[in-house]
Parts: structure tokens; C-alpha cells; sequence
């Protein structure tokens, strides 16, 4: 047969042509996105408000016009034909194309902002000027880098929002929980905190939403200072930021697990779960990979931690009558603190760690232990090894900028959603070791239902093998896992549940699994 | 070290090899022909669909086999010498074995019509199977249009993957209404009109006669019990599935359907055992066939030999019945017993409940005097397994089933519940006056 590639694949030829409604939708986000690139090489319309205006809006009606191209005349239900057919879905010329785009995007945006048109003193030029108009009228300031890649992300969110609605429409966890992360990002990163900086010059820039150790800036002198000197209103925030990693948090955690935070508020994961929704399935699930992944991130973990504590000791005073935290109470504090979490899940959780955990646990309980002992005897300064500002800007470099950033959201095409999500969020591991220990949130799995075909697993942007504890009818519990409910979803069988239920029967394991011999069962299963 | 040789690297073969290796320490090695390690067949549509590659269909990472001692031989077994204990490959290799175990599953039936080995013509079982379908149909340009001979799971599973690449279907139904010999009416009806929703060309109570070749020998038409002729360049022969078994025609191993078992899943030989698809049962157990061919009692039967191969003999003797299917985007599970009106007892009262507009349903099969509850089928709701078991096992009436029923939801969270409209009809229905009862943990999980 000729004209049929015979490559050993099975991969074959999907109606990979746009229809005439998808066409023209791309024609005009394209058109609203060119504007942009045009203003960006100084090629001035005159009348930013109006340019910014129709360029936002062409790219909003653009993608929302594919959605509805796309699904409208098809039946409600799962749409992924040809996922791995599409160049840009299965890392073909399209997604490397796209991914070194982003990454590109990411490196200027991150360390060359002026070729964006920032001028430091004076006038913004190129794309950033385009931008000052809108953040005037937000915040009263003209805008900076930051305005111009918080207003995109907003608006990606937004469109990738409709567009995944569109796509998950016989679902409502889908489409309330978009609704969701459209809503955080919206008010919560973007308006409110430009409306804050309006009212009260002195307030940090603050994203409520965000906490402690994913805004590893927080509790850092200047915003400490600022918090403070904006009165009652600051003093009242910064509370609420100790509040909400201490104790807001766990308390929803325990409840829901940290889908209430991953793929419900959070901006990072609400990125992923729209813009980067056709990108879930390139996630690896290898165990390698799983086990990479555990050291990454727990060692962000201890990163961040320590580079927290250094931070805030390096600028702590040595004497409680002047400041009641001193150097030595905020040290020992942090030791507790510590020592009592450690403790805990070594005491009480012990046989649901496994063993790399264990040691992993231990070993890194031994590395700050002797971090902060290192204070008691050694000068000012020095203790961690490192300056505090040191570990400071490297943290935010490595990790703040290179991870988050220029990996996290530039290689989507390449590596998956949720690769920052999963390897380098410090958050998300800590909310993961309360989600794994400490939390009512599971994934059922319903008996012996489960036909092993991997459509979950294949669709888990956090790489999880939901499918080797499905089949063995056994319940995911899973640190990592976003609850997105996508797996759930994907799944031809009705084989998973999201829920929340009691601690007890939750971990499951089992061998032989429901619907073959009672006695049988009973045999294999007991422990 | 006693060696265990299996024939067939599918859900049942593998299932026994893992359950083995947990218990045991024997030599274990299987033989399969079609592919060198396990994949879920289940899934193979989803790898023309392109929802997945095949590498994703393989529940267990290439390294598994090693590290767990289970030796892979990629090759097929022509004959089992049962006198001398060995299996004679086709590329001349001889296996020796103590216990042999046969695990070959099934292949598409074919009845005889004229044209069924032309090219173009094809079953969807195997991996090559699906390579053969990427030839035959790679878009709607090289295959103007499919014919599907056979209105059974995997007809409507080629449908739709044909429909994926948007190549127009016909698909030709023996019975006068979808898959009616399984499913009740109303169940059945609701599938045609989603069939025809999904633009596939449904042909019920028709026939294939004959199927037509081009100059080259390759299929260009079918022709109809109803005298009609469609052109077509793929024809999809689906009419079920018959035990893979010839090549033991000569071994002295007792054959019907399939290979005869007794409840220990061993044959009339000693030290060789059947299991899954290709296993026919001497007696049907309860309400069975003799030949089960679904994946879940390949797994069962995998999981209940290996502690008889293990010295702890163990009948097969699966627990309540309950299947899944997908019929395009309407999902279908089933606890128990519900027959259609062509095999249902005579003891057998059904409830029929269906959502006015969505294609959401629910069929509850009860005894007529008694109301003791026989089984369900539900689509576009998902149920929770675990509690229709239960229920089964402690003889319920189908009214505390109803009343329980918002246990039993298992569909994601934050969707739409039908519990109160489904009890209101069976109370109008059968002039009854239950009231459901909240969800409660404690029940669902057994928690005392
Ligand atoms: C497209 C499709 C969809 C399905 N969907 C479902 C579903 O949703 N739910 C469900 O319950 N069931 C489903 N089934 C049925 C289910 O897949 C089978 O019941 C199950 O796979 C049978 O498993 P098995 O281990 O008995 O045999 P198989 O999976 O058939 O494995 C047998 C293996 O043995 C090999 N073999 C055969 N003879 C020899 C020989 N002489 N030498 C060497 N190797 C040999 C074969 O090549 C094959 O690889 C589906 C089947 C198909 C084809
Ligand atoms: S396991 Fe399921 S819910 Fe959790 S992250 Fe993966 S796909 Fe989402
Ligand atoms: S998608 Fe469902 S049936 Fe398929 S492997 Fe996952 S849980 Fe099992």
C-alpha cells in the first residue's frame, strides 16, 4: 500500500486538520497576540488602552472561539482523539517549537526584562508600555515586568479556563473547580493585591492566596518592616501568613487533602490544570522517576526551610528586652517545631513511611539539626555555613526562578503540567506529607472493576501509577497527588472516587480482589 | 525446583505468575506469541484513538519480569506432548514442564461467510489486530467507510474507534435492538439512539451475507441479508469470540468450546490446568456460562490456581457477578444478575427508571415474590462495587437497597444525584413508600 507511512509505530493519522471554526478562531488570537509581539519591537500604535484592549480581548475570543469550535458538535465526554497523534500534544516540531518559546520568554522575563521594554527611570517602552494604562488604573502605578506577566496569566488562566470547561462539560467537579482557580487568580493574585498597593502605599505586595514556603519571601525583613509600618492592616496580614501555613492549611488539608490548595487555588497548579492541560499525559510514571522526584523535592523542603531560618536569624535582634524574639528563641522555636513534626511521624506513622522515607526523614532531621546546633557554637554570621543572603539569592535563582519558571512552565510540552508541581514545590510536599499521614483524602477504588487499561495513569499529570493500585483494588493515597479528579474522570470504567471519608480503611492493601471467593479473599487479605 | 509453564502472556497468565512468585519460589516461565510482555487488551482502542501509545497499554514497567523471576519466551507453542512433559515451540524449541498451564484466551469468530478472509476484512482482538486496522483504516481518505458485522462490545468499541478519525460506520446488528439478548429494552433502546447520536449507521435485525472482493482480492462491499450492497474498504467481523485452542487438537487434552476444567481448573490430564478466556467448565457455575470470556474472571482464575499450584487446592468459585462496559460515552456497570426479557426467569420483576433528557439509567432486577434484590445494571451512574456485594451476600430486598441506595453513589463529587427521583418512580411504580437514607460512612465502610 502506498502512501501509508508504515513507521513501526502504531501511531497513525488522526484528523489532525483544523476544522473552519478552529481556523479562524487561531487566525484571531493570533492577531491579538501579534499586537503584542509588534508593540514589543517598538512598533507603537499610539492609544495603549485601546491596542492592549483589543489585543487582550482577540486572545480571549480567540481561544474561547476554538474551545467552542472544537467540542461544540460533539457529544458530551472525554476528548482526547489524537492526543498522542498532535505535533504539539506528543512533543512533536510544534511542542519543542512552543517549549523553547516559553522557555525564551521565561529567561527574558526573569533576567532581561528591558528587552520587554522596562525602563527602570523614565517611561516604559516596547510591550511593558502597552501594559501601563491597565496598571495605572489597578494600582495607580505604571507597570513593571511582574504586571505585564501577572495580566498574561491571568488572562491564559481565563481563556484555558473556558476552553477546559468547554472540554470537561459532562463533569461539574471539572468545571467547579475551574470556575475555581479562575476565581483565586482573578481576584486573588492579581486585582486584590494592586487594589491593596492602591489603598495603602506601605503594604507589601501580597497574594493572600500564597503562603509560606511557596512565597519563600515572605517573612524577609523588608516585607516583615513593611507589614509592620502599614499598621493594623499589615500587622493583621502578617499574622494571617504565619496563620495560614500553621494552621488554616492543616486544618483543610485534613479535610480534603490538598486538592483544596493544588488544583482549587492555587495559581501554579491553576496554570497547569488550563494552559497546560493538553501536556497532563507527558508527565513520566516511571518509579525512577518517583523516586527522583521524592529526594528533589523533599531536599527543596529542607532548602527552603533552612534558608527561611537563616533569613529571618540574620535579622533578629540578641536582646528580649528589646524585641521579645530573639536570635536564640527563634532558633530553639524552630527546633521544637521540628523535633515535634519528626517525632510524630516517626512515632505515629512509622508503618505507612516506607523505607527510603524513613531514612530520607532521618537524615535530613539529622542535617538541620545540626544546622542549628552549629549556632551555639560558632560566631555571628556564619552559622548556616552560608551568608543568609547567599542562601537567599540562590534559592530564588535555582529554585524561585530556573525551577519554577523557566522548567516549570517553559518545558510543559516537554516534560508535562505539573513538573514544578511535582518535583520542586516545597509547598506541595509539605501539604503531600500531611495529605499521605494526616488527611481523609483518598481515591476509592471501586472492587474489582478495574480493567488495567491505563487510561488513568497515562492522564495523571502528577505522574502517579494510578493504575498498579487500581487494579489491585486498592485506594490511591498518595502524597503527591493534586486531586484533580482527572484520572476519575478518563477512566472508561467508573473505577475512581475522589472523596473524602474516615482515616480508618483507607489505606487499603489488598491481594486477591472483590468479586472472586469469599474464602479466598479472606485467606490472601488477612494480614 | 518444580517449573510451571504457562501459555499465554494475557490477564490470566499473568495474574497466576505474579500470585505464584508471592507464594512461592518455583520456576515460572510463559510463553506468549502475540507480544513480549503483558499489555492490557482491554485498551486497545484507546491506542488507535490515539488516547494512549501502545507502551502505556503494559500495566508493569519491562523490569518488572526480571526482578520478579518470571521468565518471558516470545514464541508459540504448536503442541503440548502431554506424555513427555514438554511443549514443542514453532521455531523447533522444546520446553520441559511439571505443571503446564494453559492461558491462550480467545480469537474472533468467523461463521463461514463468503469473502471473510479477503483483505480489508478483519477481527479487533489481538495487537496485530490493531496494526492490521492502522493499515486498513488509517484515515477517512483511505477508508471511505466500515462495515461492522456483530453488535457486541467490541462492535461498538471498533465503531467508535473508527469514528475517532471520523470514518463513516455502518454497523450491521443481528438483533432487532442493540445487544437485546443481554440488555433489557429500554436499556437497549437508549444505547441504539446514542449509537445514531454518534452519526454511526445502525443497521438492527440485518445480516451479513456475503462480503464482496475488488480485482485485487481485496473487500469492496457487503451484501445484506436484506439485499442491500454498501461499498466499503474495511469490513469489522465482531460477532463474538470463540476459545483459542487448536493447536491442541492432537494432545489428548479433552476439548469442547473450549479447554474442559473441573472446579480446580485442572483437565482431564493430570498437571495441566486451563485458565481464562480459552477455560470451558465441565458443570456452569450459578447463573455462567461454561466459557466466561471477560477479563475479570481471567484474573479470578489466576488468583484461585496459584494457591492450587501452591499446595493449597483451591476451587474457582468466583463471587457475585458484576461486568463494565463502555458503549461510547455512556458508562455501564453491572452487580448481579439482570436479564433481558429473551433469557429472564420467570421469578424475575425488573425496575426501569430513565432520565427524561440524559441518557442516564438504572434496572433493578428483584424476585417477584419474595423482592429479594437479584442484580442491577446502571448507566451514566456510577456504583459503588463493594456495597452491591454486600448486599448480595446478605440477601437484601431490592426496597433496602432503594433505601440505602445513596450509599451506593460513586459518582465523582459535586455531580448531580438522581436518588430521590429514582425512589419516587419505584414508589409510584410498585405503590410503595420508601424514603431514602443519607449517606452514612459507617455503612459504606462497614465501621462499627
Ligand atoms: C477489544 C477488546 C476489548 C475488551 N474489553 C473488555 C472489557 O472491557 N471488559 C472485560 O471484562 N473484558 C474485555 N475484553 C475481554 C478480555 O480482554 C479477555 O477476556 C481477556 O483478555 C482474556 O484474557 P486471557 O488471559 O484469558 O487471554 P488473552 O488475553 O487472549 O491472552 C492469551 C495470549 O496467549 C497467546 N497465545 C494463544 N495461543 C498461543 C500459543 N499456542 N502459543 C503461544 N501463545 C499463545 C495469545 O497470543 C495471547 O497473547 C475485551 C477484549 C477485546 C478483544
Ligand atoms: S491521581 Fe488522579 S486526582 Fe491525583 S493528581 Fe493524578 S490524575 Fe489527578
Ligand atoms: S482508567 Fe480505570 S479501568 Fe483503566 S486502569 Fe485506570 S482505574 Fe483501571
Amino acid at each position: 500500500m502506498s502512501g501509508i507511512d508504515k513507521s513501526m509505530s502504531l501511531a497513525g493519522e488522526p484528523p489532525k486538520a483544523l476544522n473552519g471554526g478552529q481556523k479562524a478562531s487561531v487566525l484571531t488570537g493570533m492577531v491579538g497576540l501579534g499586537i503584542m509581539v509588534l508593540q514589543l519591537f517598538n512598533l507603537h500604535f499610539g492609544n495603549n488602552t485601546l491596542w492592549l484592549s483589543i489585543s487582550l480581548l482577540l486572545i480571549l475570543l480567540g481561544v474561547a472561539w476554538f474551545s467552542y469550535a472544537s467540542y461544540e458538535h460533539k457529544q458530551e465526554g472525554i476528548k482526547n482523539d489524537g492526543v498522542w497523534f498532535k505535533s504539539i500534544s506528543s512533543r512533536g516540531i510544534l511542542g519543542w517549537m512552543t517549549g523553547i518559546t516559553l522557555t525564551g520568554f521565561y529567561i527574558v522575563l526573569y533576567f532581561y526584562p528591558e528587552y520587554l521594554g522596562l525602563v527602570q527611570d523614565g517611561d516604559n517602552r516596547g510591550l511593558i508600555a502597552l501594559f501601563d494604562p491597565l496598571s495605572k488604573a489597578l494600582s495607580g502605578n505604571p507597570a513593571s515586568q511582574w504586571f505585564v506577566y501577572g495580566t498574561l496569566y491571568t488572562l491564559a488562566i481565563l481563556a484555558f479556563g473556558i476552553k477546559f470547561m468547554w472540554k470537561y462539560r459532562h463533569s461539574s467537579y471539572q468545571r467547579i473547580r475551574t470556575l475555581s482557580v479562575m476565581f483565586f487568580q482573578t481576584a486573588f493574585a492579581f486585582i486584590i493585591p494592586e487594589i491593596m498597593a492602591r489603598l495603602n502605599g506601605d503594604l507589601p505586595y501580597y497574594d493572600l492566596k500564597n503562603m509560606w514556603p511557596l512565597n519563600y519571601y515572605n517573612f524577609e525583613r523588608y516585607r516583615v518592616n513593611g507589614f509592620i509600618e502599614a499598621g493594623d492592616i499589615g500587622l493583621a496580614m502578617l499574622i494571617f501568613g504565619v496563620l495560614s501555613i500553621f494552621v488554616i492549611s492543616p486544618i483543610l488539608t485534613y479535610r480534603f487533602g490538598k486538592r483544596w490548595y493544588c488544583s482549587w487555588v492555587c495559581g501554579c497548579g491553576g496554570l497547569a490544570e488550563t494552559v497546560g492541560d493538553p501536556f497532563r499525559h507527558l508527565s513520566d510514571k516511571s518509579k525512577f522517576a518517583w523516586k527522583v522526584e521524592r529526594w528533589v523535592v523533599h531536599s527543596v523542603v529542607v532548602f527552603v526551610t533552612l534558608m527561611t531560618t537563616a533569613v529571618i536569624y540574620s535579622y533578629l535582634g540578641n536582646d528580649s528586652s528589646k524585641y521579645w524574639l530573639t536570635k536564640t528563641s527563634f532558633l530553639v522555636g524552630v527546633a521544637v517545631i521540628l523535633t515535634a513534626v519528626f517525632a510524630w511521624a516517626m512515632l505515629f506513622k512509622r508503618d505507612q513511611l516506607q523505607k527510603d522515607a524513613q531514612y530520607g526523614a532521618i537524615g535530613y532531621f539529622v542535617i538541620i539539626a545540626v544546622f542549628l546546633g552549629m549556632h551555639f557554637f560558632s560566631g555571628e554570621g556564619n552559622i548556616f555555613l552560608f551568608k543568609s543572603s547567599t542562601l537567599r539569592t540562590s534559592y530564588s535563582f535555582l529554585i524561585g526562578s530556573i525551577f519554577s519558571g523557566v522548567i516549570g512552565t517553559g518545558f510543559y510540552p516537554i516534560f508535562g503540567s505539573r513538573v514544578w508541581c511535582r518535583f520542586g514545590c516545597p509547598m506541595a510536599a509539605i501539604l503531600g506529607f500531611q495529605q499521605r499521614l494526616f488527611s481523609k483524602f483518598r481515591i476509592t477504588t471501586n472492587g474489582g472493576q478495574c480493567i488495567s487499561c491505563g487510561n488513568c495513569s497515562t492522564y495523571c499529570e502528577m505522574g502517579i501509577d494510578v493504575r498498579a493500585y487500581a487494579q489491585k483494588g486498592e485506594n490511591i493515597v498518595r502524597s503527591s497527588c493534586v486531586g484533580c479528579g482527572i484520572c476519575s474522570a478518563v477512566c472508561p470504567r467508573g473505577v475512581l472516587k475522589l472523596e473524602n471519608g474516615p482515616q480508618e480503611g483507607r489505606i487499603n492493601s489488598k491481594d486477591v480482589l472483590l468479586g472472586n471467593d469469599v474464602d479466598l479473599m479472606e485467606l490472601v487479605n488477612k494480614k | 525446583m518444580q517449573h510451571i509453564v504457562i501459555i499465554g502472556n494475557g490477564i490470566s497468565g499473568v495474574t497466576l505468575a505474579r500470585h505464584i512468585r508471592k507464594l512461592s519460589d518455583k520456576n515460572i516461565t510463559i510463553i506468549s506469541a502475540e507480544s513480549e510482555y503483558f499489555f492490557s487488551r482491554t485498551a486497545l482502542m484507546y491506542v488507535y484513538m490515539g488516547h494512549m501509545k501502545f507502551e502505556h497499554t503494559q500495566p508493569y514497567e519491562n523490569h518488572f519480569w526480571k526482578k520478579n523471576r518470571i521468565g518471558l519466551v516470545h514464541g508459540y507453542v504448536k503442541q503440548v506432548n502431554a506424555k513427555n512433559k514438554n511443549v514443542l515451540l514453532s521455531d523447533g524449541k522444546t520446553i520441559t514442564y511439571d505443571s503446564l498451564v494453559i492461558a491462550t484466551g480467545s480469537k474472533p469468530n468467523k461463521f463461514g461467510w463468503p469473502g471473510q478472509d479477503l483483505e480489508g476484512v478483519q477481527g479487533l482482538y489481538s495487537k496485530q489486530d490493531l496494526e492490521k486496522l492502522e493499515q486498513n483504516a488509517p484515515n477517512k481518505d483511505q477508508c471511505k467507510r466500515a462495515v461492522i458485522v456483530g453488535g457486541g462490545l467490541i462492535g461498538i468499541e471498533m465503531a467508535e474507534m473508527l469514528r475517532s478519525r471520523d470514518i463513516p460506520v455502518t454497523f450491521l446488528v443481528r438483533e432487532t435492538s442493540f445487544w437485546n439478548g443481554v440488555l433489557p429494552k429500554g436499556e437497549s433502546a437508549m444505547i441504539n439512539e446514542h449509537i445514531k447520536e454518534h452519526h454511526i449507521d445502525l443497521r438492527l435485525d440485518t445480516n451479513l451475507k456475503e462480503i464482496l472482493p475488488d480485482e485485487n482480492g481485496r473487500a469492496k462491499a457487503v451484501v445484506t441479508d436484506k439485499g442491500e450492497t454498501i461499498k466499503c474498504d474495511v469490513v469489522g467481523l465482531t460477532a463474538g469470540v470463540t476459545p483459542n485452542i487448536d493447536f491442541l487438537k492432537d494432545s489428548g487434552i479433552e476439548l469442547g468450546k473450549g479447554v474442559k476444567v473441573d472446579r480446580l481448573l485442572e483437565t482431564n490430564i493430570k498437571d495441566i490446568y486451563a485458565i481464562g478466556d480459552c477455560a470451558e467448565q465441565q458443570e456452569p457455575i450459578g447463573n455462567r456460562r461454561p466459557v466466561e470470556a471477560v477479563w475479570y474472571t481471567g484474573r479470578m482464575m489466576g488468583e484461585a490456581l496459584a494457591q492450587t499450584l501452591c499446595g493449597n487446592p483451591m476451587e474457582y468459585n468466583p463471587g457475585h457477578w458484576f461486568n463494565s462496559a463502555k458503549f461510547l460515552d455512556i458508562e455501564y456497570q453491572t452487580y448481579g444478575w439482570v436479564f433481558s426479557e429473551r433469557t429472564k426467569k420467570d421469578y424475575e420483576s425488573h425496575f426501569h427508571w430513565r432520565h427524561p433528557k440524559e441518557k442516564i439509567s438504572i434496572t433493578i432486577a428483584f424476585h417477584k415474590e419474595t423482592n429479594l434484590f437479584l442484580g442491577i445494571n446502571n448507566f451514566g451512574i456510577r456504583l459503588r462495587h463493594e456495597l452491591f456485594d454486600r448486599w448480595l451476600n446478605e440477601k437484601r430486598t431490592i426496597q433496602y437497597v432503594l433505601e440505602h441506595f445513596k450509599d451506593a453513589n460513586f459518582d465523582p463529587e459535586l455531580y448531580d444525584t438522581y436518588e430521590d427521583d429514582i425512589i419516587s418512580k419505584y414508589n409510584a411504580d410498585f405503590n410503595q413508600n420508601i424514603r431514602p437514607k443519607n449517606k452514612s460512612w459507617k455503612r459504606i465502610l462497614n465501621l462499627h
